[in-house]
């Protein structure tokens, strides 16, 4: 059986980010991922990223993805089209292709970075082809240059459903109303003044009644609604669409998490069910680590820093690293995320992951 | 539905075309792209039906978890389509179609 000092599980922001910083301190890294293309999501967000110059602001997120590609490949095996499907007691990882079992590889230690997946909506007419996770709207247009259609309503104002109502406009396409249910936008200030300035139209306390069409979309009714979030009888009105597009939260991909027997929390604001860990980002199962949108949802920003710490703990518990030099990195590393998670949006991810490290703490301590 | 300018990314127009084969009929789609993209290119979002409904069902996740987009690829079923590149040549098929058997 092939050995491994680190596997990591992902080769999205995180899981690369770790890669980098293990493998230059001299650890023996291979990072798994079930896709094609390495990068995670990061090559779809043509936007430019947020906060200050450390944390890459103002430079797109594919060119941050090419970067950060450009950084890991010298410093770990990139395995790709591999799909984890065990880990094994005694970090042996399982690995599958094609439906095909490919290896079993013994790693001394393991980090997870999954990732986590978008969030569905049920409504009559929601399984219609047309209506469609706002990240694979996003891929579509900003990898594939593919629009499912000229006239998109969207659903959700969160930065996601924002952003990508914006790079709607920008692929040329028209996105014919924003919807949100709550009385307010969910995300940054600046990002809706810039999707108003475009043109789109955004109503609050809003939401698709149904979705007409028989084979796909054609368009959508929809509804107000009152302050205890029922349908407002007469307010019903016919939006024309070709697509719907719904950004409303995403979930950790906890699955190996739940399968390699660490303990899990639930944090509502964070996405809900995610690993317990500490300040190393290491899980309640020894060797076994987390980082990124799986330890809880935020911004690639975040996921790479969270990646860098589990990266330099991983390499630091293998000898590679002396505590005292890798404490002091491990500051840096916190210093950026406290920057990150400070603020209107942030100091609440903040207050939310101390309570999940906390919880780490108290595990490591008994 | 092809993006025709951008003011970001880069055109397309250099990626080599390639041609594949749907439910029989040949049609392009650019070297590298999801099968799922090259059919919304065409206009296409309906990618199967259910089995028991016969429903229409197209795209969702676009990254390999929902299969809502799964079709048959060179004779196997259940390819999922937003997350397998088209080949030249690949034959494409839709499944469950209601007209089965007619």
């Amino acid at each position: 059986m092939r050995q491994a000092d680190i596997i990591i599980v992902g080769a999205g922001p995180a899981g690369l980010s770790a890669a980098v910083e293990a493998g230059r301190l001299g650890a023996q890294v291979v990072v798994v991922d079930e896709n094609a293309k390495p990068g995670g999501q990061l090559f779809k967000q043509i936007h430019k990223f947020f906060g200050s110059r450390e944390h890459l602001a103002g430079i797109r997120g594919f060119d941050i993805g090419q970067e950060l590609l450009a950084q890991a490949q010298p410093c770990a095996q990139i395995k790709l089209n591999s799909t984890v499907y065990a880990i094994y007691p005694d970090k042996q990882v399982a690995l599958i292709a094609d439906g095909v079992h490919q290896e079993t590889i013994r790693a001394k230690k393991v980090i997870l970075a999954a990732g986590a997946s978008e969030n569905v909506l049920a409504f009559p007419g929601s399984t219609l082809p047309g209506v469609m996770s706002a990240g694979a709207v996003q891929t579509m247009m900003n990898v594939y240059q593919v629009l499912p259609a000229e006239e998109i309503l969207m659903i959700g104002s969160g930065n996601v459903g924002l952003i990508v109502s914006y790079q709607i406009v920008q692929a040329g396409g028209k996105v014919n109303a924003l919807l949100e249910a709550a009385p307010r936008i969910g995300g940054y200030g600046v990002h809706a003044a810039k999707i108003s300035r475009a043109g789109i139209p955004i109503l609050t306390r809003h939401t698709v009644q149904k979705v007409l069409g028989e084979e796909h979309v054609e368009g959508a009714i929809v509804v107000q609604l009152d302050d205890n979030v029922q349908p407002v009888p007469g307010s019903e009105r016919m939006i024309a669409c070709g697509a719907i597009a719904i950004a409303v939260g995403l979930t950790p991909l906890t699955e190996l998490a739940h399968l390699a027997g660490c303990q899990l929390t639930f944090i509502s604001r964070l996405g809900g069910m995610l690993p317990v860990h500490d300040d190393n980002m290491e899980t309640t199962v020894p060797g076994i680590y987390a980082a990124g949108d799986l330890t809880g949802v935020e911004e690639a920003s975040s996921a790479m820093e969270e990646g860098r710490l589990a990266g330099i703990a991983a390499a630091e518990a293998l000898g590679y690293i002396d505590a005292g030099a890798a404490a002091k990195r491990k500051a840096q590393v916190w210093e950026r995320l406290h920057m990150l998670r400070s603020g209107d949006f942030g100091s609440y991810r903040r207050q939310m992951k101390e309570e999940v490290i906390e919880k780490g703490r108290i595990f490591h301590a008994i | 539905m092809r993006v025709k300018e951008h003011p970001i990314l880069s055109s397309l127009d250099r990626i080599p075309v390639v041609e594949i084969i749907v439910d029989g009929i040949a049609v392009p789609a650019r070297e590298g792209e999801s099968i799922a993209a090259a059919l919304m290119a065409l206009g296409r979002l309906k990618l199967r039906h259910t089995h028991k409904t016969s429903s229409p069902r197209g795209v969702f996740c676009g990254i390999g978890r929902c299969t809502d987009c799964v079709m048959t690829v060179d004779g196997q079923t259940n390819v999922r389509t937003c997350v397998t590149p088209v080949r030249a040549g690949m034959i494409v098929e839709t499944q469950n179609k209601p007209d089965k058997g007619e």
